[in-house]
């Protein structure tokens, strides 16, 4: 069973030196401490402030990452595609809109099983053009075959950039790292940096396999599959998005060794005695640390669980973690429009509907296009949960939007 | 350059049994370019003819390192291949020399693929692109390209009874890529294998990005006989319609100055895709395109310095 709680008492173990950054600077300083072969990168907000520190590393000989100033995020990621497939470890981050336009790109980078990291600030899709935080951009790219970690910290933010190559390298697949565009990407954070040294030691040296560079082997990458073959291709890809699940875990256990930081696949914060909780992801996560505090000291039994990975989707795991419970509110912070409710909602309520044992759950959508989610809508979602979980009310059918004006 | 002794020991690499039509430009056009490679290659190339016929899983042509990502990237791919072996030279993880070449038809590259392409020769990448020309989307079953000649019909600019082809003149992609300022920038023949193979070389030799534009005829869209394919594309050189010429860190030289220009007819004649044009009641659109013709010789000899 996954390990889900994050541990800051082990702290104490680890290397390194305490900063206070942006998330943005602690996603730039990864992949500085990383030393990639190449990143293929084109600006947008609220992403730029990475690829503008990381231009400084390159600009003062600080990596020697060949950095390729690519006209559009489309040539950004089959940069990534040639220079992955090449054998070289690559690296590249984008949001919203950029993320769109890589499309088609993100599912040729699986499929061919390139193991590229990406960190994707969340931002919300045009229209109406918005450059504030969402989660529609990653959402929308959820079917994609790439592994997907979430972060509510800048701290984990940076950890997670480190854990990504480790996981991409090993599962064969490409690895996207999210974090709130603004709320994480632009706040200044004070969290925990490891040693250049111990990140290089960590990542190791890649060595791939196959490789276009290897011109004594010649290979074929990227040929035409018919009927015959293409199905089995993307079964491969599912078998190894599933495998990806324990390579995360193996990863993360590995970092926790040197950093002293403890990741599982979701984070469980006060779920073990609780009888209603809260799913959420992001940064939105903390928000709502704050106001399960104050509804415990009042005496209600409520809990949350965060989701680190949401691809793959640990379905078994969660389903576990909240069979004992009687009411769950699953929140998202992008819509699945035309469908019951968001993403995270649809996943949670499949994952639990043949256990035996299963809480009753309702679905909200809240933050689109960074519209401030404050405590005042964590305490509403609790007042729901109390009702449905005293038999006062049944779930809502239709998805509830917080926050917005009628 | 290597005489034509030396190109036959030369590596052929890219083998016979791939699944392009008889009589098919393309493969005649890969073949000469990686002949003046003459050093480990990388190839790359766009979705099109080219690639599905090349490499349907799980059998390939290619006896090189060969990439396919997808239709409007093979310039932005293939520049992620050069990034990398840029990287791991200096990291002394690769001792080698090695090219990059990456292939797109015209629909891949004059329409989809051109701010690939643009991105790419403007950030320097050591890399050779190579267009085999066709003047249309042939693997889609010939629909009209930036690239397709004024009155050609296809079969999204079909002639009828108000329309007679496509009514708009093509793009001059290579001017437009002389105008990047690259080391080389070259417009070849399949039918001038000598040429083609020499541009090759000096495209290869360059420190830096240089591409070659190479008439490539497809017997199907141009409705020619596949045993026509070298004649056609040679009589598109003597009429003027396809100049060969090179422009060399930015000095224009004309590869091939007949004394007097062949009728542009002998051009169009053969070919099913013009018939439409050679109806009485259409004479003034084959005047037309004699007239483009001359213009665009005559520019372009000015350019050249070849008065």
């Amino acid at each position: 069973m996954a390990k889900t709680t994050t541990a800051p008492r082990a702290r104490a173990k680890a290397k390194g030196k305490t900063v206070a950054m942006t998330g943005n600077a602690g996603c730039a300083l990864a992949m500085k401490q990383i030393n990639p072969d190449v990143v293929a990168a084109y600006p947008i907000t609220p992403q730029t402030t990475i690829v503008e520190e990381f231009a400084n590393y390159v600009a003062n000989g600080q990596v020697d990452t060949e950095y390729v100033n690519v006209e559009s995020e489309h040539s950004a990621m089959s940069a990534c595609i040639g220079a992955s497939a090449a054998g070289a470890r690559v690296m590249t981050t984008t949001s919203s809109q950029g993320l769109a336009l890589m499309w088609e790109e993100l599912s040729i980078a699986s499929a061919m099983r390139l193991p590229i990291v990406m960190h994707n600030v969340n931002r919300a899709l045009s229209g109406p053009i918005n450059i504030h935080c969402d989660h529609s951009d990653s959402m929308g790219a959820r079917d994609m075959g790439w592994v997907q970690l979430f972060s509510e910290t800048a701290q984990e933010s940076y950890d997670n950039t480190i854990i990504a190559v480790k996981v991409a390298e090993k599962a064969l697949l490409p690895v996207m790292v999210l974090h709130d565009g603004f709320i994480t990407s632009h706040a200044i954070d004070r969290f925990d940096v490891l040693d250049d040294a111990d990140v290089q030691k960590f990542v190791g040296e890649y060595k791939p396999k196959h490789a276009l560079l290897n011109v004594d082997n010649p290979e074929t990458f990227g040929p035409f599959a018919m009927p015959a073959f293409y199905y089995e291709q993307r079964k491969a890809l599912r078998v190894a998005l599933d495998a990806a699940k324990d390579i995360v875990l193996k990863v993360s256990n590995d970092y926790a060794k040197i950093s002293g930081r403890e990741y599982g696949l979701f984070e469980e914060y006060r779920l073990a005695d609780a009888n209603i909780a809260i799913v959420v992801l992001g940064s939105t996560a903390g928000t709502t640390k704050y106001v399960i505090d104050e509804a415990r000291e009042k005496g209600v039994k409520v809990g949350m669980l965060k989701l680190r990975l949401f691809r793959p989707f640990p379905a078994a795991e969660i389903a576990a973690a909240l069979s004992h419970l009687k009411a769950v509110a699953v929140m998202d912070r992008s819509d699945s429009i035309g469908a019951l409710g968001g993403p995270v909602y649809l996943e949670v309520k499949a994952a639990l509907y043949n256990s035996k044992k299963r809480p009753q759950i309702q679905g909200y959508v809240y933050g689109l296009g960074g519209r401030d989610t404050g405590p005042d809508q964590i305490e509403t979602v609790i007042e729901d949960l109390k009702k449905i979980a005293g038999g006062k009310e049944a779930p809502r059918e239709a998805v509830t939007l917080l926050g917005v004006k009628e | 350059m290597a005489n034509i002794k030396e190109l036959s020991r030369r590596p052929d690499l890219l083998s016979g049994g791939h699944r392009l039509c008889a009589g098919c430009g393309a493969s005649i056009a890969v073949r000469q370019v990686l002949l003046g490679a003459n050093a480990p290659v990388v190839a790359g190339c766009a979705t099109g003819c080219l690639e599905v016929s090349t490499t349907p899983y799980p059998y390939t042509a290619w006896k090189t390192p060969f990439i396919h990502n997808a239709f409007e990237n093979s310039a932005a791919t293939i520049s992620g291949v050069e990034a990398a072996y840029q990287a791991l030279k200096r990291k002394g993880k690769i001792k080698k020399d090695i090219k990059f070449v990456a292939f797109g038809g015209d629909g891949g590259t004059y329409d989809i693929g051109l701010q690939s392409l643009s991105g790419a020769m403007e950030r320097g990448h050591n890399m050779v692109y190579v267009c085999y020309d066709n003047g249309a989307y042939m693997n889609t079953g010939i629909q009209r390209s930036g690239a397709t000649p004024f009155g050609a019909a296809t079969t999204t600019s079909p002639a009828g009874k108000v329309r007679q082809g496509k009514p708009q003149q093509r793009k001059d992609l290579t001017q437009i890529m002389a105008a990047h300022n690259i080391p080389y920038v070259a417009q070849a023949s399949i039918s001038h294998w000598k040429d083609l193979v020499e541009k090759a070389e000096k495209a290869f030799a360059v420190d830096g990005p240089a591409f070659i534009n190479v008439l490539s005829p497809c017997p199907r869209g141009w409705r020619t006989a596949s045993d026509a394919t070298v004649e056609i594309a040679k009589i598109a050189v003597q009429t003027g319609f396809w100049p060969l010429y090179e422009v060399e860190d930015g000095e224009w030289k004309l590869n091939f100055k007949p004394k007097e220009l062949k009728p542009i007819v002998e051009f169009l004649k053969p070919q099913g895709r013009f018939k439409h044009l050679f109806k009485p009641e259409n004479a003034h659109l084959l005047e037309e395109i004699q007239n483009q013709v001359n213009k665009n010789w005559e520019a372009l000899k000015k350019r050249c310095g070849a008065e």
